[in-house]
């Protein structure tokens, strides 16, 4: 499935072309189906939507029956922003995602069943059973990280970009943080170092209104992620993220840009988490009215009810796929093995490992 | 052999290995013109101010983006001025720089060398003469470098540059004048977890690492007026810490003396005697001894900071109480 928007994303730039494109408000693709509707793009995106929301609700019943261990925070609701974000990377594009990372981890192109495994800390994990969830990290599809810490992976992205520069490499690093990461230095530093150095970065705040259970707009001075980006002097576009053709619209545009060398862009995109923070959050600090209100929302019910305008059959089939494919997933995870325990010790360094010295 | 600085010793270092490879490049705040302390003077004009890059004062982006620059191939030197200001670092440098590579499974590796100047250094204060280096040891992931001469600090700097771990390098700011031989070639490194023998002895150990060295070699010659033959061991590297060589001279002496800057209090010297301890109880002919600085800020006024610096004469005196003892 994302080999199939690979293709797409890999086709020559067309101008004016059939994706919404320039639609950039946030009502774009909402209305009456537009008559340039990509009905083959939009079906892969909610087909990717799919299998990113059915991964996490495998990944909840596993938190259920204790096969996850650790925290894991569920992206239910956001679905939008990883598969219209990734959809215009290639594979050689570097991305850094945060610990609400398994929707850009999946749509950048990683396995679910490694993820699942490490999401269960079994062998043949992404990293081994060694990260879990909250460190799920797929170098081979140039996803280097999710990070337990918020706003860490701001300065990583600028450094990963600062080597792409350096190498006169023609990729680009896409950096996801949430509205919660503003507030931290990272964030000025971060940016402020990709547009001194002129860096191929595009920063996207995935802003779900929530710094961890704490209303963000509570805690936070000023016009918010956008406006503290144009002070900087970056390109800013704010855009309603639970839209997959806006997302997809602006990133490609952002993304483009970026690629052609004109310096890191800012894209902030509003959604919802429309689970608790964690998968043992019951969320009790929203009122359940909200909650409710916000389903209509819902990314992939959105891209449904434009699909089914344009006469598209046989919507089902990508949720029954996606269910059947990671409730799979969560049977192969489930049978692995545990990592040998030597593996503890691996891994740690070179100089002064501890296979040789740990005391 | 050619007598260099300490500061042009690692300088030398960085030019070699930044023409050896092209993955190598250093950033920092005023790089550019030669780096707070010149010890990058020079090397702007050789390699452009793409490699020796200046960096806005932003420690956490300087370390952060050394961490990803370094996972996508490249080799940073990254300059945080004085080790204090590597605090506002530590997130970087500790739970990303130390971590990626064991969190993601060996998918990655960090080589990068974290410059951190330690030490007292002419009234600089509280914020700008610590020796934090234990704290560094403490954690896994990251080598601990803190070269005493010249030639340490050439060789240590090749190897720390050449190495595929985040390596903390600490330079002590009090002996960038030093002059000393250093050994030509370009393949001359000092490997880590070797320590070096400054000086044959038998009655007693003294183990230190970075400027303190110096005044224990003083003290040891001093103390040979007394007929005391101390044995005198420069660490070179924290971790990993040549703890072979240490427990073999101490079974040698039955006496060990942890001589430090650092705080003394939880400060690398616990480690050693400790160790010592622990495995040579039976072979001590008197208890281990640490020397380093109270549990106190270090202060501006001359005579409140000579309080907290461990001197010649108290390396002498406590090496003369072990052995008297």
């Amino acid at each position: 499935m994302s080999a199939e928007i690979r293709r797409q994303t890999s086709r020559p730039k067309r101008p004016g072309g059939p994706v919404a494109s320039g639609k950039r408000s946030a009502d774009s693709g909402r209305s009456a189906p537009a008559r340039n509707l990509d009905v083959a793009r939009l079906s892969a995106h909610h087909r990717l939507m799919w299998r990113i929301r059915a991964f996490e609700q495998q990944a909840l019943q596993a938190l259920a029956d204790k096969l996850v261990l650790g925290a894991i925070h569920p992206s239910i609701g956001q679905e939008a922003v990883a598969a219209g974000v990734c959809s215009n990377l290639e594979r050689e594009d570097i991305l850094l995602s945060t610990h609400r990372g398994h929707g850009h981890t999946l749509a950048k192109g990683a396995d679910p069943l490694a993820m699942m495994r490490e999401l269960f800390g079994r062998e043949g994990g992404n990293c081994g059973g060694k990260g879990g969830s909250m460190h799920i990290a797929d170098f081979g599809v140039g996803m280097l990280g999710a990070n337990g810490v918020v706003g860490a992976n701001i300065v990583i992205a600028a450094g990963a970009a600062h080597a792409i520069k350096l190498k006169r490499e023609p990729n680009v690093v896409c950096c996801i943080f949430g509205d919660g990461a503003i507030n931290r230095g990272p964030f000025l530093e971060g940016l402020n170092w990709a547009k001194v150095f002129g860096l191929p970065v595009l920063f996207v705040c995935e802003d779900n209104g929530f710094a961890a259970t704490t209303r963000t707009k509570a805690m936070t001075a000023g016009e918010g992620p956008s406006a503290r980006a144009r002070s900087m002097g970056l390109p800013a576009v704010e855009i309603d993220g639970n839209d997959v053709l806006a997302v997809d619209a602006a990133a490609r545009e952002m993304i483009e840009a970026v690629r052609e060398g004109g310096g890191p862009r800012f894209l902030h995109v509003h959604t919802y988490r429309l689970t608790g923070h964690t998968g043992a959050d019951p969320a009790t600090y929203r009122p359940q009215e909200e909650v409710e209100e916000r389903w209509r929302d819902d990314p992939i019910g959105q891209a449904e009810a434009l699909l089914q305008a344009a006469g598209v059959e046989a919507l089902d089939a990508a949720r029954e796929d996606a269910l059947a494919e990671m409730k799979q997933v969560y049977d192969v995870a489930r049978d692995t093995p545990f990592p040998p325990v030597a593996q503890a010790y691996a891994d740690v360094q070179d100089v002064g490992d501890p296979r040789r010295e740990a005391f | 052999m050619a007598v260099l600085s300490y500061a042009e010793a690692s300088r030398t270092a960085i030019a070699e290995e930044m023409r050896r490879d092209a993955a190598v490049w250093a950033v920092g705040e005023d790089l550019g013109r030669g780096g707070v302390f010149g010890q990058y003077k020079g090397l702007v004009e050789e390699f452009g101010p793409e490699r020796i890059s200046d960096a806005p004062i932003s420690e956490a982006c300087i370390m952060g983006a050394a961490v990803g620059a370094a996972m996508m191939g490249t080799r940073p030197i990254v300059e945080m001025r004085f080790s204090d200001f590597a605090l506002c670092a530590v997130d970087e440098l500790v739970n990303q720089a130390a971590k990626a590579r064991y969190m993601f499974g060996g998918q990655t590796r960090v080589p990068m060398v974290v410059r951190e100047p330690i030490g007292m250094w002419r009234s600089s204060a509280a914020q700008h003469s610590q020796s934090l280096e234990a704290w560094y040891a403490h954690i896994p992931g990251l080598v601990v470098v803190c070269p005493s001469t010249p030639a340490d600090n050439k060789g240590l700097m090749k190897a720390a540059i050449r190495c595929d771990d985040p390596v903390v390098y600490m330079e002590h700011k009090n002996l960038w004048a030093l002059d000393g031989e250093v050994p030509d070639g370009d393949d001359v490194l000092v490997p880590f977890g070797e320590a070096r023998l400054v000086r044959e002895g038998r009655d007693l150990t003294i183990v230190s690492w970075s400027a303190q060295v110096h005044a224990c070699t003083t003290a040891a010659e001093a103390l040979a007026r007394n007929d005391i033959d101390a044995e005198v061991l420069d660490l070179r590297t924290l971790w990993p810490w040549d703890k072979a060589r240490v427990l073999a001279s101490v079974q040698r002496t039955g006496r060990l003396l942890v001589v430090q800057e650092a705080v003394s209090v939880a400060g690398f010297g616990a480690e050693i005697a400790a160790t010592v301890a622990e495995h040579l109880h039976k072979a001590l002919k008197a208890p281990v001894k640490r020397l380093g600085a109270p549990r106190i800020p270090i202060s501006y006024a001359p005579p409140l900071e000579d309080t907290v610096r461990v001197t010649e004469a108290m390396v002498a005196a406590a090496a003369q109480a072990l052995v008297r003892s």
